[in-house]
């Protein structure tokens, strides 16, 4: 029972792992908060569910999705971020993309209605027997995909020239411009990857609760910064810890406490460590002042 | 004089313009607070409560929704005093989320259901007395000493400290009463709209009350004002795009974040207008 609850929160920390990432890397990037990212993870899922719908195969679906918040994620930087970043205050950027947001939220609403939609699970009857644990074939799917992501986005920030653009970005964008780094390209692709993730996280939820709605990026969006503050400011590998933290507590606290309370304890545990480690878990990559 | 309608849109509006004082009074000491909504509710539940079950007269009620807000607002200072900047955002985001779980959760407030029969009580005289007060309050504080150690804290900490501000006084002073302020703007709220849930006062409120003092600016108390009643009037004004409003009003708002990024009154404009504009000037 315990080992099966287990992989049940590691499977939706898993997707939370993959917003959560998105945010840290752009707070690492650009030192400001992305508030319409969690708007971004909702519309991805409804690519994810136009693109089912029409036919398509899950690993269409979830590139599609993907390729799609990425586009977006683009254009949010450049409707509401690259217009504001040396001018205003840090707060500046969290309104504009409060009202990108609200946009997002209700173009959407537009075309699909404010009420929940149902979206089928691919492979939702397979399942897989590991003695006394019950993997259905979506679940090992959702957290397989998470999982390939992050290791990718590793291999990516780790090892390629991309990679070592955002990280001396994120490290010194002054610096980096002198050294030759294209400071505004690797913004443009830090958003584009963080938007990816979101949207490919968009699709495994929409499988995993086989619904979905127009307001369904709030709550996600919120938990996702909760999981940025939890694993450290900036820091892509806490957030991936974090996550999977998180999606674990909150099925364990619903199946052994009460089930009301699960979207309180993400925040729990997150101004407790603060209070504690305000640095988070595995500390802040960056400093802010 | 005014038509029922009219009378109504008023007292929204004045109830974000106390919503949005509330965010620039710890706003204007550097501390920038995301869970306004929070306080908004302890003060709607609390009040509401009082003048169903124990028939307390509403000016009673109220106050008592002021207290709760800013003793709450000093407990939540506390743990504020170390997080500074987006980090304080982050943690009153939290703490307005685990207020609105808190009342999903207490059946005594109605839970999910929400919390209905709440009396009548708000009348646009109210609002008007309360906005009045408060706005004599900032103009009082904005010249005085806790004013410019706010002021101080907001622009440089270490040399506020240095020159001798207490900085954890006037932090717990600035959070404290800018809880206080949105206690009493809930209570107002819950004895107009009659009918209160946990929802009404999650994030979407806390993010809009910061709207509203960041688009009108925070160089002044005047921002929060302009700021609050022009936003909560757009809606009124957008009528005719009909089910296109919320997109417009998104569009409306980030197109006026882009030209001014500082706020629609900055210190620039209020110099102009000569809204004690000399003292504004001279800290832009």
């Amino acid at each position: 029972m315990l080992v099966q609850q287990l992989v049940n929160g590691l499977m939706l920390g898993g997707a939370y792992a993959l917003v959560a990432i998105g945010y840290t890397l752009i707070f690492g990037v650009l030192n400001l908060l992305h508030l319409a990212h969690g708007e971004v993870f909702m519309v991805g899922a409804y690519v994810g569910l136009v693109l089912a719908l029409a036919g398509f195969p899950p690993w269409a679906t979830l590139g599609g999705a993907m390729l799609a918040a990425a586009v977006l994620g683009i254009v949010v930087e450049r409707v509401a971020f690259r217009p504001v970043r040396n001018r205003g205050s840090h707060v500046t950027p969290l309104m504009t993309t409060i009202a990108v947001g609200l946009v997002l939220q209700h173009v959407v609403v537009k075309i699909f209605g404010a009420e929940p939609v149902a979206v089928p699970a691919p492979f939702a009857s397979a399942s897989l027997a590991l003695g006394p644990v019950t993997l259905s074939t979506l679940q090992l799917l959702i957290l397989g995909t998470s999982l390939a992501l992050m290791a990718l986005l590793e291999l990516v920030l780790r090892s390629t020239p991309t990679g070592l653009a955002i990280r001396a970005t994120a490290e010194n964008p002054t610096v980096a411009g002198l050294l030759g780094i294209n400071v505004s390209l690797a913004i443009v692709v830090t958003f584009a990857i963080a938007s990816a993730l979101a949207g490919a996280a968009g699709v495994l939820l929409a499988w995993n609760f086989t619904g979905l709605s127009p307001f369904f990026g709030v709550k996600v969006g919120l938990k996702g910064l909760a999981i940025m503050l939890l694993g450290g400011l900036g820091n892509v590998t806490g957030a991936m810890v974090g996550g999977l933290l998180v999606g674990v507590v909150e099925v364990l606290s619903v199946a052994y406490l009460a089930s009301s309370y699960r979207d309180a304890f993400a925040f729990a545990v997150m101004i407790l460590i603060l209070l504690v480690r305000p640095t988070g878990l595995l500390g802040a990559r960056l400093q802010i002042g | 004089m005014f038509s029922d309608h009219a009378v109504s849109i008023l007292i929204f509006a004045g109830i974000d313009v106390i919503m949005a004082l509330s965010f620039y009074l710890p706003a204007s000491a550097g501390q920038l607070s995301a869970g306004q909504g929070g306080f908004m509710a302890l003060g709607a539940y609390t009040s509401a409560y009082l003048t169903v079950y124990h028939q307390t007269p509403f000016p009673l009620a109220l106050a008592a929704g002021g207290l709760i807000g800013g003793l709450v607002g000093l407990v939540v200072g506390f743990p504020a005093l170390r997080l500074r900047g987006l980090y304080l955002v982050l943690v009153t985001f939290g703490f307005g989320e685990m207020v609105r779980v808190l009342f999903l959760n207490a059946p005594a407030f109605g839970g999910p259901a929400g919390f209905a029969g709440i009396p009548a009580a708000t009348t646009i005289w109210y609002v008007l007395g309360l906005l009045a007060l408060l706005i004599y309050f900032f103009m009082r504080v904005s010249g005085s000493r806790m004013g410019r150690a706010f002021a101080a804290l907001r622009d440089d900490e270490a040399a506020a400290e240095a020159m001798g501000v207490n900085s954890t006084y006037v932090k717990l002073a600035a959070f404290a009463t800018g809880g206080a302020i949105a206690g009493l703007g809930g209570a107002l709220y819950a004895h107009y709209i009659l009918f209160i849930d946990p929802e009404a006062f999650g994030v979407g409120r806390s993010l809009f009350v910061m709207l509203y003092a960041v688009f009108g600016g925070l160089a002044s108390f005047w921002g929060a004002v302009a700021g609050a009643t022009i936003l909560s009037i757009l809606p009124e004004l957008l009528r005719w795009v009909k089910d296109w409003r919320e997109i417009f009003y998104g569009l409306l708002v980030l197109m006026m974040m882009l030209v001014r990024p500082q706020g629609l009154l900055d210190p620039t404009l209020l110099a102009r207008l000569s809204l004690r504009g000399e003292r504004v000037a001279a800290r832009g």
